[in-house]
């Protein structure tokens, strides 16, 4: 059993320490097949950023990710909210409706999507970036299912005091429900971040590509160094890693809030 | 917002609890809203786009000529061949390998329990362009699988991973498996915890193996995620494309090339046909359904 794990523990983190290593080696070490961190990652970055504009990516990246994952959280969570605590027949029904929607694939959707978007002249904007999952059912099924175990009295009680409901929401549910929130973001932000096909649609300028449209670029084009693409994969991959490490004890616990 | 406003200045006339109904109602409503314009408006549009036929805004009503079309065309063919290559060999190794996983880590005597379930979910965090371009760097030519595989002496000279149309279809079921399993297996370690142990040692009890138990008590039990998971992934390897354009680049040729990659460069590259890809892309839509009709049915049984 424990032969069997290591095995797939060591599979599931080679590629990644392979491609660290990588990025502190020259091309040719890494074909030879080196396996020990070199020199080479200074000269690595300044060959990097020579070819391709990582800051402005970065930053458009960073942008485009904390806005959608803020909107997107506060909307679902308050019509997760809204399904759950304000429960009736006629919003179970709008609930089964809406959870359709997961069974919409986003292919079938991307070219009136595009349209709609290019309609509206949103191409190369944040809010075009943010548009079509700003709200998804995922995410108030997540919610809703999450919102299960808080207790009912602690709204009452909050009514007696004379709160009224919108600010029940933002004093005294949000505060309780930190770790569903933690949860929510960090599945969230590591979508928005990684999100590739949407902004290669809609990001026309190359002023607004993002970081998974840039290292795709760097190997779609002539850029062959092994060490240069690899420290751009890990620049890319550093930011979904670090949430991870950060909220992981709380990733587990909404995972399993929704499943139960 | 709307509906709230009305319930203030409506405020004498209704009872309290036709007040909380509303105030429910726009708490709901933005999103409600958000997922009825860019989800069903989009499917119900696309469809009609699909019936059409023309470049640019020189669009014309052309009938079920996209779609008698699709039927004949060898390219579409062969990319629905390939998809549903991955979803039959990936999905089901995949979901067996995390099942077997998380019941293993399911295991409270088991030491370093943090340590394995951290490292195998790894992968998850990595986005998809990023993994593929990792596998599209270990599966070079002159990459590290060529030069291990040589040094161990397996191989005499490099095999050409990803310009054989074979062997480019595996490293994506290998990606594939790699990026995923580890999300598979949080879910169902998550349904395991909500098993009772008294049952496992009923079981034991009795005599029963760990064979036996897993295949007797936890499928059963975690039925309703196994369910979840593979229509999630179902879902998620009928829509695949990062992998198809990042890692192989459908190559050789169009071997490796999935579904929503021809629509990708059906619609949005060379000449673009946005109703031709309009068609294309209401096939996986009805595929998608069906598949997920028939899994809920098959779960579904006891």
């Amino acid at each position: 059993m424990y032969v069997f794990l290591a095995i797939a523990a060591f599979l599931s983190i080679f590629p990644l320490l392979w491609t660290a290593i990588s990025a502190t080696n020259s091309s040719v070490d890494i074909i030879r097949g080196t396996m020990l961190p070199g020199t080479y990652l200074l000269q690595n970055l300044n060959q990097l950023l020579e070819m391709a504009d990582v800051r402005t990516a970065f930053i458009n990246s960073a942008r485009n990710a904390v806005l959608l994952t803020f909107c997107s959280v506060l909307i679902c969570s308050l019509a997760g909210y809204g399904f759950e605590i304000y429960h009736s027949k006629a919003k179970d029904r709008v609930m089964s409706m809406l959870l359709l929607s997961m069974m919409v694939p986003f292919v079938a959707v991307m070219i009136p999507l595009f349209q709609l978007v290019s309609n509206m002249g949103l191409l190369d904007s944040t809010i075009g970036f943010m548009l079509p999952t700003l709200a998804t059912a995922f995410l108030v099924m997540f919610f809703r299912q999450n919102i299960r175990s808080f207790p009912h009295e602690m709204i009452e009680a909050a009514r007696i005091d004379g709160l009224n409901e919108i600010s029940i929401f933002f004093r005294i549910f949000m505060p309780t429900m930190k770790s569903t929130y933690a949860a929510a973001i960090t599945i969230t932000f590591m979508a928005a971040w990684n999100v590739f096909l949407w902004p290669r649609i809609i990001m026309m300028d190359p002023a607004s590509i993002t970081m998974p449209m840039l290292i795709s670029n760097l190997t779609a084009g002539y850029v062959t160094d092994f060490g240069v693409i690899m420290l751009a994969v890990m620049i890319a991959t550093l930011p979904t890693i670090l949430i991870f490490f950060f909220l992981q004890k709380y990733f587990a616990e909404g995972i399993a809030g929704t499943i139960k | 917002m709307q509906m709230s406003e009305r319930a203030i200045t409506r405020k004498p006339k209704l009872s309290l609890a036709q007040k909380r109904g509303l105030t429910g109602w726009a708490f709901l409503a933005v999103a409600a809203g958000l997922i009825i314009w860019m989800n069903f408006y989009p499917m119900v549009r696309g469809f009609y786009i699909a019936l059409q036929s023309g470049v640019g805004a020189n669009m014309q009503f052309a009938g079920d000529l996209n779609f008698r079309r699709l039927f004949a065309d060898p390219q579409f063919r062969q990319t629905i061949s390939t998809t549903f290559l991955y979803l039959v060999v990936q999905v089901p190794i995949m979901l067996l390998t995390a099942l077997a996983l998380a019941s293993m880590l399911n295991n409270r005597n088991l030491k370093g329990r943090g340590i394995f379930r951290t490292a195998i979910f790894l992968p998850c965090t990595v986005g998809l362009v990023a993994y593929a371009l990792v596998f599209r760097q270990m599966f070079a030519f002159d990459g590290l699988i060529n030069t291990i595989l040589i040094n161990v002496g397996i191989l005499e000279t490099g095999h050409n991973w990803l310009g054989t149309a074979w062997s480019a279809r595996l490293v994506i079921i290998l990606g594939l498996l790699w990026r995923w399993t580890g999300f598979n297996m949080i879910f169902y370690l998550a349904g395991l915890q909500n098993i009772d142990r008294s049952i496992y040692e009923a079981a034991r009890i009795d005599g029963a193996n760990p064979f036996q138990q897993f295949w007797k008590i936890t499928i059963p039990l975690l039925r309703p995620v196994i369910l979840l998971t593979a229509i999630m992934s179902t879902n998620g390897t009928l829509q695949l494309l990062d992998e198809s354009l990042n890692l192989t680049m459908g190559g050789p040729g169009i071997t490796s090339r999935t579904m929503a990659h021809q629509i990708f460069a059906t619609a949005f590259q060379g000449n673009p046909n946005i109703g031709y890809a309009s068609a294309m892309a209401f096939v996986i839509f009805v595929m998608v359904a069906v598949l997920a009709l028939l899994q809920m049915k098959v779960g579904d049984k006891r």
